[in-house]
């Protein structure tokens, strides 16, 4: 029987390798559509390491917002727009030893101060969730509403300014562009559009008795 | 549970949102011909959420929402003179927006919405609500900067800015998370405490270090500048004028907040004071240096900007009550000459000329003595020639950093204010020592409202050099604990 304990640390690691090669993927494959593929993977295997935590509502949260919708349409924009490849990774060669230092110094800096070397990582306390012996959802639906009520209503806001931004910088309005007026089609009335003419009946042309050919200069002098 | 009186405390705020949301509707069911009206609705908005921050203000420093949002007088001084150069911003922007057909009501209500965000920012007892407030005021800059799409330069600065700014943000995010993960609290003032006592000395200051980089980013300090001159250049004067003024009074909110109230305590002080000390070097001389060489003018109000959150840093260095009411003082100080400063370029440009450059200034006392006069005292305001605001703004944070012991930064920094002289008298040369060009001999435009008001502000100046003294005592009481 496998320790449990040892069971999550073999998981974390797991999860973690696949997040950082996937997120490595990101960055350095060279088909576009392959990328967002690994950054689908990326989330999904960072959503297995919050399930870890014991936080089931993110973790779904984040593979149904982030892998069912956000990547879902990324990958359509992708496949839409015929990215030429050459052009975006013209950069990469040519920065890519000043990137690599950087990161390493970046990576080595944070393993000397975070104190990775020294095993002294802790865990942040017991979840509040169980503690309260309720769900975490539920947990987290108390605390957004109470405890960050004001948070919550400001990333709506900004929310709103996302929209008010997007219609201002997208909506045009193009001169010569056709389109219905939607009032001025209900409120017309049926005389402007329709008018009633009185008129004699007139028959089609082969109902009508055609008039003899030869005689048609007696039939003018008639009346 | 949040309650009545909670809301009554935000209640600036949230009458703000209200305002922002009805004018929107009100653009969107009125005909532009009579965009006027929204116009000047916005302008009584700003001040009547001004009289709401002045006469609600309490005693004592109150907290709503669970220590989220904190109502302080450091909070009232700097909504306060957000509201006030906001609503200037929206009387010189007019005749501007109007010749180039971005007359939109979407500029008035993002901006109001960044004005929302600088409320919530200079108020935030959170690191989450620093963070919201933060990205509330930031998104709408970039959409306010893109507003002009037809122009590449202006996309380009939006582009630029967006993406730095996305860096910045993140970074501010990831020292957010350091010191969370070494106190275990979000809260300011239990920050305070946790970080005197904390197991993980390391941990903290590597998310400091990350803080004071967002920090930088925004006050647009060097060597985190890069992005000021490009967006200064590239986007419409009318949305510079607000970036370049309420936006340093939100920056400077967030570093007391983000650095006295959470990181306060001597023993880490001293950290973040060496840090602040560099920067403000770097800005000094890049922002007096590069701004030397500079023709367009709009680029040497964006390098002298830089040289302007220099001396802000100063003060904010000496981390102490005088030296906060100093960095306070010369905020308020930096974002009325910044506003005045714009405010000519917007009088003069017009339909087809962006009168950008400093040669577009030539001999302009001879067309038009009255602005080429306005011109001259707010530059020398921005020089700090005595007896302009500038200068005391100035003495005062020199002084502060002498009292601090930090007499080299002092020295240093009056050093580069005499280089900097060079540049804003350069400037009163070209209008009154120069021949005009050939073709730009003809009148700026005379907007009545822009004018009177224009003339208000830069007189301000001259006067506010005679009587600092009230404004000053404003400032100080502020930070007397």
């Amino acid at each position: 029987m496998i320790d449990p304990q040892l069971f999550q640390l073999i998981c974390f690691y797991a999860f973690g390798a696949v997040t950082v090669g996937a997120a490595l993927g990101v960055i350095s494959l060279r088909n576009t559509v392959h990328a967002v593929l690994s950054l689908v993977l990326t989330f999904f295997s960072t959503a297995c390491i919050w399930l870890l935590a014991e936080a089931e509502f993110l973790a779904i949260a984040l593979i149904v917002v982030y892998v069912g919708a956000v990547m879902v349409l990324f990958l359509f924009v992708v496949m839409m727009l015929d990215i030429e490849q050459e052009k975006v990774r013209e950069g990469f060669i040519r920065y890519l030893p000043v990137g690599i230092i950087v990161a390493l110094i970046m990576l080595g800096e944070m393993v000397a101060l975070i104190g990775v070397r020294a095993m002294h990582a802790q865990t942040m306390g017991e979840n509040p969730a169980t503690a309260m012996g309720v769900s975490n959802t539920e947990w987290l639906g108390n605390a957004l509403y109470t405890q960050f009520l004001l948070p919550f209503e400001i990333a709506a806001l900004i929310l709103t300014v996302g929209v008010v931004a997007a219609v201002a910088l997208t909506l045009r309005h193009r001169g010569g562009a056709r389109h219905q007026s939607a009032s001025q089609q209900v409120s017309v009335n049926p005389r402007d559009r329709v008018r009633l003419v009185k008129m004699a009946t007139e028959y089609p042309a082969s109902v009508q008795p055609a008039p003899a050919q030869p005689s048609a200069g007696d039939q003018e002098t008639k009346p | 549970m949040p309650n009545m009186n909670d809301i009554l405390i935000l209640l600036p705020e949230l009458y703000l949102v209200v305002a922002a949301c009805v004018l929107l509707l009100l653009d969107a069911f009125m005909t532009p011909a009579r965009r006027g009206v929204l116009h000047w609705l916005s302008i009584g908005v700003l001040l009547i959420a001004m009289y709401l921050v002045v006469a609600g203000q309490p005693e004592q420093t109150v907290t709503a929402f669970n220590g989220m949002f904190v109502r302080d007088r450091v909070a009232e001084i700097l909504k306060v003179f957000a509201l006030l150069s906001t609503a200037l911003v929206f009387v010189y922007a007019r005749p501007y927006l109007i010749d180039r057909k971005l007359y939109v009501g979407e500029f008035y209500t993002l901006t109001i919405f960044a004005v929302i965000g600088i409320m919530l920012l200079v108020s935030a007892g959170n690191l989450l609500t620093v963070y919201l407030g933060l990205e509330l005021l930031t998104l709408s800059s970039y959409a306010l900067v893109a507003l002009n799409r037809d122009s590449s330069l202006s996309s380009e600065a939006a582009i630029k800015y967006f993406v730095l700014g996305a860096l910045a943000s993140g970074m501010l995010l990831y020292g957010m998370s350091m010191v969370y993960g070494a106190t275990g609290t979000l809260d300011l003032v239990q920050l305070h405490t946790a970080a005197v006592h904390n197991t993980m000395p390391n941990l903290l200051l590597f998310g400091l270090i990350f803080m004071i980089v967002g920090i930088g980013f925004k006050l647009g300090a060097a060597p985190f500048h890069m992005w000021i001159p490009d967006v200064y250049q590239g986007s419409p004067t009318a949305v510079t004028i607000f970036i370049g003024s309420a936006p340093k009074l939100a920056a400077f909110g967030m570093a007391y907040r983000l650095l006295e109230s959470g990181m306060g305590d001597p023993s880490i002080a001293h950290h973040w004071q060496q840090m602040l000390a560099v920067l403000a070097v770097l800005s000094l001389a890049i922002g007096n240096l590069v701004a030397i060489v500079q023709t367009n003018l709009k680029r040497v109000l964006a390098y002298s900007t830089i040289s302007h959150m220099g001396y802000l840093l100063l003060g904010l260095a000496s981390a102490n009550s005088e030296g906060y009411a100093a960095a306070m003082f010369y905020a308020i100080s930096y974002a009325l000459m910044g506003t005045a400063a714009f405010g000519v370029i917007l009088a003069l440009a017009r339909a087809g000329f962006e009168c950008e450059e400093v040669d577009d200034l030539k001999g302009l006392n001879q067309r038009s003595p009255w602005l080429a006069f306005l011109m001259l005292l707010v530059m020398f305001s921005l020089a700090g020639v005595p007896p302009m605001f500038g200068f005391f703004a100035k003495l005062m944070v020199l002084q502060a950093a002498v009292n601090a012991g930090m007499l080299w930064l002092a020295i240093v920094g009056a050093v580069f204010a005499i280089i900097g002289l060079y540049y804003y008298l350069r400037v009163v040369k070209v209008m009154y020592f120069d021949k005009p060009v050939e073709g730009t001999e003809h009148k700026p435009q005379a907007d009545v409202s822009l004018r009177f008001v224009l003339s208000l502000n830069a007189f301000a100046l001259l006067v506010m050099g005679f009587c600092w003294g009230p404004l000053l005592e404003w400032c100080k009481s502020a930070f007397a604990a």
